[in-house]
């Protein structure tokens, strides 16, 4: 999600460590690892008692807090110049930042917790709070936000019910990270079109998009992968108006008319040319940015990377509406506070402050390509003077995160092979749709079973 | 990475002490025998490590086997050998994935090996004549090995993209070569021949120069042609680096994971997917560690299987010998 190329989910960084022959030892260190589980207290033990100043300021004596998080792409320069901002301004306060590769941070973590040696506090997806906290991994921070004086009213709703779970907040949102249409205005141009203004409607999404191909221009190359195959089909099937699962998330309903529609008509994309057949991982924005594609739904952290270039006069704006309402696929992170074998009153306090302080520069946080999370914040100046963040923020009144259960990224994998197998036309959208949302529906059981209703 | 390869290079020296050693055995015993606790002593350090590393974490993982398993879990039900038998229970939420990943990894297997065995030996062979430039042929032929997978997988990723990649390019077409049957095998094969290939031609370059001269000189004397020269004298000399260049390719290549995960992320569907990288995702990343470890198991045996078969056939030629 932080990459300013698309690569960054699922396991890469085990690949990255994984050679041929080194099975053995790995799996080895995995058992060795398992090995290590200690922490048996109950899930959801509060943490240390609020007796600090409430995060506006540290009085306490000097401590040095870690803080771990998975931002390493662009954004990664932003956070380490705000947290050395931090550190030069605070008294008594240092912060220690480890950045890690998402799959590294997220195995690494709950061991690193169980033995007594997690970091004191750290930022991680909306959508993986529930699993971290049904793991016994993070704990809850209700007294935080209160002493924070932190409400509801802060945020936008999705984005700060999202941080609960089980009733409890287990978050502190920093940002909001929608999918967005880029346009490459060339392209446009270079076919007679409005480059200015791109097409906001199906009928007109799908005349321009005759139009390019009557021009010899692919013009939206329909990823199967997840970055942005899968981000793409999700918003659409918001828009259409179906779910990828029920309310209280124990069936998935991807496989519901509606959401048959939304990939059928994604599919078509591919079916009438609109995008070539079998596009690569990343083939549809290297294309874009090489004035091959017209169109790519990505997503806003990409800003940065073509701010970066000069070879292409692009666009960005919220996704057009292809279906009966508006919605757009989007995550946010947050920060957590990780559970501790001993807790120390005053690193909770400076933990506080930190997460108090970096949450009043989340315009600048911003600047790595990101809706602040906070109103207040989002309707600033100083956010209002990124002109292509800017752009987005009324995706931030209808974008929908994945939801918040325990364990929900494993049911989500079926939900992007289904639309793999589709768009590569290995099955028709209902068949792909129907066996990966069996599937999903066993594992939504199983993780109840595992984690509790 | 380069500590990888450091391993592996180092690990070449087992299998050509090995290959000398039939022939050594002959002389007459000299050794001395009367302090088996000196042996013992000197054994020690690896034996801890091995106990350690190996052992303690191999039994450790048929408990987990056996048990829901989650590590940082309070509550870790134990089920029995329900791990297993839901990988032979049909529409299990198992079954199908785990069956279809082995046949993954067989397909990868069944295609590489014999690639990777025959292909290094014709590049020993030309490598061990005397040329100009001979050395630095070695190191070309060895150079990919040292690169890492995430390396090897992204160059790949871009020089076969069905739509942008440079080789479609050149070809003047669009062959799916990432992500469609069968074009993503021919990726995956080849890349992993051309990333490898060094490695397992290195170890018969050894076994080669440990062929003594007299007996080519012999055969040329007795009118032996150059073909019949490999066949009669270079083969039989490979036979003991030949066993470890097919089991470590066998077990190496049915641990394929990294390239499929970069390369094609299992694509079209989960047809690429790898037992590795199913195992992977199931321990890993869904937490279901039981079930992954009972899957290890399953997948330790075939290869144990497989081994021991690699074993049997090798001998029997030997005895025939």
């Amino acid at each position: 999600m932080t990459t300013t190329t698309t690569t960054s989910p699922g396991l890469a960084a085990v690949a990255a460590g994984f050679s041929r022959r080194r099975f053995l030892v790995l799996g080895g260190a995995g058992l060795a690892l398992a090995a290590c589980g200690g922490g048996n207290s109950a899930p959801g033990t509060p943490g240390a008692p609020d007796t600090g100043s409430g995060g506006a300021s540290y009085g306490g004596p000097a401590v040095t807090i870690a803080f771990w998080n998975g931002f390493t792409g662009g954004d990664g320069d932003v956070i380490k110049k705000i947290v050395s901002e931090f550190n030069a301004q605070a008294t008594n306060v240092k912060v220690e930042m480890n950045i890690y590769q998402w799959a590294d941070f997220f195995t690494k973590l709950p061991a690193a917790v169980s033995t007594g040696k997690g970091p004191d506090v750290a930022c991680m997806h909306i959508d993986d709070i529930p699993t971290n906290a049904a793991r016994n991994i993070i704990t809850p921070i209700d007294q935080v936000a209160a002493a924070l004086n932190l409400q509801e009213s802060d945020f936008s709703s999705a984005v700060w019910q999202g941080g609960t779970y089980k009733g409890q907040r287990f978050g502190i949102p920093l940002d909001i990270h929608p999918l967005a249409l880029y346009w490459n205005k060339d392209v446009l141009d270079k076919a007679g079109l409005d480059a200015e203004k791109p097409p906001m409607t199906r009928s007109d999404y799908e005349s321009v998009l005759a139009e390019l191909k009557g021009k010899g221009t692919q013009g939206f190359w329909v990823s199967p992968f997840q970055f942005t195959g899968a981000f793409t089909y999700m918003s659409l099937l918001w828009q259409f108006g179906g779910d990828a699962f029920d309310a209280g998330v124990t069936k998935a309903t991807f496989d519901s008319p509606e959401a048959v529609e939304a990939l059928t008509w994604l599919t078509s994309m591919v079916d009438q040319g609109y995008s070539p057949k079998n596009v690569g991982q990343d083939a549809d924005y290297i294309a874009f940015k090489n004035s091959k594609n017209a169109f790519n739904w990505n997503g806003i952290w990409q800003i940065n990377d073509l701010k970066a270039q000069d070879k292409i006069n692009w666009g960005v704006g919220p996704v057009p509406q292809i279906g009966s309402q508006q919605g757009v696929w989007g995550n946010s992170h947050q920060f957590v506070q990780l559970r501790q074998t001993r807790p120390d009153q005053n690193k909770v306090d400076a933990t506080r402050y930190f997460i108090n302080w970096v949450s009043q520069k989340s315009a600048e946080w911003a600047t790595s390509g990101k809706i602040p999370a906070k109103l207040s914040v989002a309707e600033s100046p100083e956010f209002k003077a990124l002109k292509e963040e800017y752009s987005l923020a009324p995706e931030a009144q209808y974008v929908h995160f994945p939801p918040a259960t325990a364990g929900i990224g494993d049911a989500l994998t079926e939900l992007y092979t289904a639309v793999n197998n589709a768009v590569l036309g290995k099955a028709s959208p209902q068949q792909a749709l129907s066996d990966g949302a069996k599937k999903a529906t066993s594992i939504l059981q199983d993780n109840l079973k595992k984690y509790g209703a | 990475m380069a500590v990888t390869a450091e391993t592996q290079v180092g690990g070449v020296a087992a299998p050509v002490a090995a290959a000398r050693r039939p022939r050594r055995a002959s002389a007459p015993r000299t050794g001395r025998r009367s302090r088996p606790l000196t042996a013992y002593l000197f054994l020690a350090p690896y034996l801890v490590l091995f106990g350690a590393f190996i052992i303690a974490p191999a039994v450790y993982g048929i408990w987990i086997s056996l048990h829901d398993y989650d590590f940082v879990l309070p509550f870790k039900p134990w089920v029995g050998l329900d791990n297993y038998v839901s990988l032979f229970t049909p529409g299990s939420r198992d079954f199908g994935d785990f069956w279809q990943s082995m046949g993954a990894t067989g397909i990868f297997t069944g295609l590489s090996v014999p690639c990777l065995v025959v292909l290094p030996l014709g590049i020993a062979v030309l490598l061990n004549r005397k040329f100009p430039g001979r050395t630095f042929f070695r190191a070309v032929f060895f150079l990919p090995y040292v690169l890492g997978v995430a390396v090897i997988g992204l160059l790949f990723r871009y020089i076969l993209d069905p739509n942008v990649g440079v080789v479609n390019y050149f070809l003047g077409r669009s062959i799916p070569w990432t992500t469609d049957l069968p074009w993503v095998w021919v990726s995956l094969v080849g890349m992993t021949v051309w990333w490898t290939l060094g490695f397992n031609a290195t170890i018969y370059l050894a076994g080669l120069t440990d062929i003594p001269r007299e007996l080519y000189e012999a055969a040329e004397m007795d009118g032996a042609s150059r073909g019949q020269q490999f066949w009669n004298v270079t083969l039989p000399g490979l036979r003991p680096v030949l066993v470890f260049v097919v089991t470590t390719t066998i077990l190496a290549s049915a641990n394929m994971f990294g390239q499929q995960l970069l390369l094609t992320k299992g694509a079209p569907g989960t047809s690429t997917r790898t037992i590795i990288g199913y195992i992977a995702t199931e321990g890993l990343s869904s937490f279901r560690m039981g079930a992954a470890a009972a899957m290890s198991y399953i997948l330790a045996i075939f290869l144990l299987i497989i081994s021991l078969v690699v074993f049997r056939v090798f001998r029997e030629r030997q005895d025939e010998s």
